[in-house]
């Protein structure tokens, strides 16, 4: 059943189409990875954040994948892959499978999100979870970009979660688990290659706290690709 | 020598380079390609024509790139055609894709219009496509192809229709200029950046700066205020041009701006410049200091001659204007894109070693809420379009709307057309204007005398010509987020054709939804533009739709078949595309 669900959401997706579509919505992908990046903090962590999608204007397929690996620590890793759909000029909505993964265990989540430009120009994602363990997940994460000139972005995130259960072994727990609010400033030196360098405050509260205890601020520095 | 290149570092540095290469004859692609050099564009006269589309090696940047062009000119050589003849033109595809030849702008069969998928199959690799078809009519017009990318690529040249009768006015000399944008890279590649990312190619954008100096200037609430609407829609009063300088070059007649064309001319002539703006997505705004222009044609057809000192040209768009050069002067022929990101440029000389002094561009234009289609209290309509930014950001509350003067007589009935409003638009305006006498974003107010459509009426009276029998109403409509055009909401994938009868007199009035401006363009048959007076209606083929406004023209309907109908920005046309059926 399962099977037959993913092959029908992409032959959906990935239908060859006519000839006059293919001049006017061709088959594209685009790479990106937002945040590539060592951070100055205490675990001194290397960490990701990014995504890959292939389709048409209305119709995609996404993979994002994000996490952090500390110096002397464990990987932990979060990835979705993802059915799109344009529902709104500025929206659309997502449906599919979430895999979160740290050495000692992994997690399988089903997707909900909804990902778009909000009004004010912020880039936001939305992304209801519903783990196995019927856990059920709230990830939120909004971007804005200042442009100091015309090269010089300043970009300020915020990003949260929130959860309905404690799940002890992804060092998650109920209600608002974590929150993050940072600021990146990068230089495109092509719009594709920007470095850049960037502060941010984490904190971790109730239970994740207990499992992770994490109130920090620190700088990082990184580079932002896409092509 | 008064030569005084005023060039950005970027472009001289091409230059220079490019100069470097023609004058050591050296070919650096040699052994690389089979594709032969570039020859200059010549004209070819007379009633049989060979034209070969072929792979060409250019030099436009620095950087040696292939062209497709029409026997290796950059621009296509010139036609030369007698009103009233017949021209057999013989075309053949040396490509490895399908190729087409379009005449825009002519009358004449179906089968002989070059749209591939509609009038006829294209032209397959190797093989040659005659068309054979009489002028019935004069003027300055071009032809391009009509397949995939291929007109970004080279593929455009000018046609020159010598009238039967001889010309209502005089001149010693004339000249084509032709403008176009060049990149090197690939169309597609063009188009994918855009689908990915709209503004990729605007580095123009609103910085914190620009909202630091509102507040200083305003306060902050008052700030924060005028940018709410903007904000609200995630739209941007700096999106100009969805391609700009940072990949173009801006040519003139195939000429970059370093290697400059010239056009010379002998003391006390009168000199008629044909301009043609031939580019893909291009708008220019036209001026050659120091000169009164008189246009004296628009699209081909003669119009009541009226001087200005400036004009814009939309793509597709072609002007014939008539000045008179002063003994021993050098004029910069000026042609700034419209988000004044780079400009072609040549001179009308005297001497061909002496080039004019080039102009500083403008400043960069500010997309008003007028532009967004919200109506206009402040908007003064005395002589050439002043419309005055601060009066219009107050007068959102006033709806005045103003009609169209040559729509005071009997109603026309509207035939409805499908309209779906959704994910295909992320604007609907609220209260377009009929803004002929606007000369659009950037020309307001400039101190010039710049050319607007209100300024223009067909030479021949049109006072007998039928009134309209009916009415559609088309919205140009798009997703800029997204990079999806349409019409109505509708691209063209997903539309059903229009359907136009023979023999009717059809009124067509444009909304425009976007933020840009879109040059229509209808094949087969004329566009007769209401601009003001219906007794001279403008007769055009390409129709400039200002942001935010609506515009209304009449079409004879008297040309049978399946016609191409459609915004003539390169990127914007696949989406933003009708088929007409005539029936």
């Amino acid at each position: 059943m399962r099977r037959k669900l993913i092959t029908l959401l992409l032959s959906f997706v990935l239908t060859v189409p006519s000839y006059a579509m293919m001049m006017d919505n061709p088959l594209l992908y685009k790479v990106t990875v937002e945040e590539l990046e060592k951070q100055f903090n205490d675990e001194k962590i290397v960490s990701w954040d990014g995504n890959i999608w292939i389709g048409y204007d209305i119709n995609k397929i996404y993979l994002y994948s994000e996490g952090e690996k500390p110096e002397y620590g464990k990987t932990e890793s979060e990835h979705q892959l993802v059915y799109s759909r344009a529902i709104a000029p500025f929206w659309d909505i997502q449906l599919g499978m979430g895999y979160d993964k740290n050495e000692d265990t992994e997690h399988s989540w089903g997707v909900i999100a909804i990902s778009g430009l909000a009004p004010y120009f912020f880039e936001t994602r939305a992304a209801l979870l519903i783990g196995e363990d019927g856990n059920i997940g709230l990830r939120f994460d909004t971007e804005y970009e200042a442009l100091i000139t015309q090269k010089l972005i300043a970009s300020p995130t915020l990003s949260t979660a929130l959860y309905s259960k404690n799940t002890p072994e992804l060092e998650i727990g109920e209600r608002v688990s974590n929150l993050a609010i940072g600021v990146r400033l990068r230089y495109e030196i092509t719009r594709e290659f920007a470095p850049y360098i960037g502060a941010e405050w984490q904190k971790n509260f109730g239970k994740t706290k207990e499992y992770h205890p994490v109130d920090e601020v620190y700088l990082a520095a990184g580079v932002r690709i896409w092509f | 020598m008064k030569t005084d290149f005023k060039l950005s570092r970027r472009t001289f540095v091409k230059g220079v380079v490019a100069t470097g290469i023609l004058a050591s004859g050296i070919n650096p692609l040699h052994a690389a390609t089979s594709s032969i050099q570039r020859k200059s564009t010549t004209e070819l006269r007379g009633t049989e024509f060979h034209l070969d589309i072929v792979y060409t090696t250019v030099n436009i940047t620095g950087v040696p790139a292939i062209a497709i062009t029409v026997n290796h000119m950059l621009s296509a050589p010139t036609l030369r055609w007698q009103e009233g003849t017949e021209v057999t033109i013989h075309v053949t595809n040396h490509l490895k894709e399908d190729t087409s030849i379009h005449w825009h702008g002519i009358i004449l069969p179906t089968d002989m219009d070059g749209v591939p998928g509609l009038s006829f199959d294209g032209i397959k690799p190797n093989e040659t496509f005659t068309y054979r078809f009489k002028v019935q009519q004069s003027g300055t017009y071009w032809y391009h192809s009509h397949s995939g990318f291929q007109e970004q690529l080279g593929v455009y040249g000018a046609i020159v229709i010598d009238p039967k009768e001889p010309e209502p006015f005089d001149y010693d000399r004339e000249y084509v200029i032709n403008l176009s944008d060049w990149s090197d890279e690939k169309p597609q590649q063009v188009y994918r950046k855009l689908k990915l990312m709209g503004d990729y190619y605007n580095f123009k954008q609103r910085t914190v700066g620009d909202f630091l100096d509102e507040v200083k200037e305003k306060g902050f609430f008052s700030a924060f205020n005028d940018r709410k609407m903007w904000n609200e829609m995630a739209m941007t009063d700096r999106d100009l041009s969805d391609v700009t300088g940072y990949t173009y070059t801006y040519l003139m007649n195939g000429i970059n701006p370093a290697t400059h064309f010239k056009a010379l001319f002998k003391n006390e002539e009168k000199i008629r410049l044909r301009f043609i703006n031939s580019a893909a997505m291009t708008f220019f705004d036209v001026r050659i200091p120091g000169l009164k222009m008189r246009v004296v044609s628009a699209d081909g057809n003669n119009v009541q001659p009226i001087e200005v000192d400036e004009f814009r040209i939309g793509v597709a768009e072609t002007y014939d204007v008539i000045v008179e050069p002063e003994t021993d002067t050098a004029y910069s022929i000026f042609a700034q894109s419209l988000d004044r990101s780079g400009y072609a440029v040549g001179s009308l000389t005297y001497d061909k070693n002496i080039a004019a002094v080039i102009p500083e561009m403008d400043p960069l234009p500010i997309l008003s809420h007028a532009d967004m289609g919200m109506a206009m209290n402040g908007m003064n309509h005395s002589e050439h379009g002043s419309m005055n930014h601060s009066d219009m950001d107050h007068s959102m509350m006033n709806h005045n709307m103003e009609e169209a003067p040559s729509s005071e007589k009997k109603p026309i009935p509207i035939t409805p057309l499908e309209e779906k409003w959704g994910l295909h638009t992320t604007m609907k305006v609220e209260e377009p204007q009929y803004r002929m006498d606007d000369p659009g974003v950037g020309l307001r107010n400039n101190g010039r005398k710049v050319l607007t459509y209100a300024d223009l009426k067909s030479l021949r009276s049109t006072k007998d010509d039928k009134y309209p029998d009916r009415e559609i109403i088309l919205h140009l409509t798009g997703n800029m987020e997204r990079y999806m055009w349409s019409i109505n909401g509708i691209k063209y994938a997903d539309a059903a054709p229009l359907e136009f009868y023979y023999g009717e007199r059809l009124r067509i009035t444009y909304i425009n939804n976007t933020m840009m401006n879109h040059p229509m363009h209808l094949h087969g048959m004329w566009s007769d533009l209401e601009t003001g007076d219906d007794n001279f209606l403008l007769r055009k083929h390409t129709i400039i739709v200002q942001p935010g406004s609506k515009i209304s023209f009449r079409v004879t309907v008297d040309a049978k078949g399946n016609w191409a109908y459609h915004c003539h920005l390169l990127y914007h046309m696949a989406g933003m595309f009708r088929k007409v059926v005539v029936a």
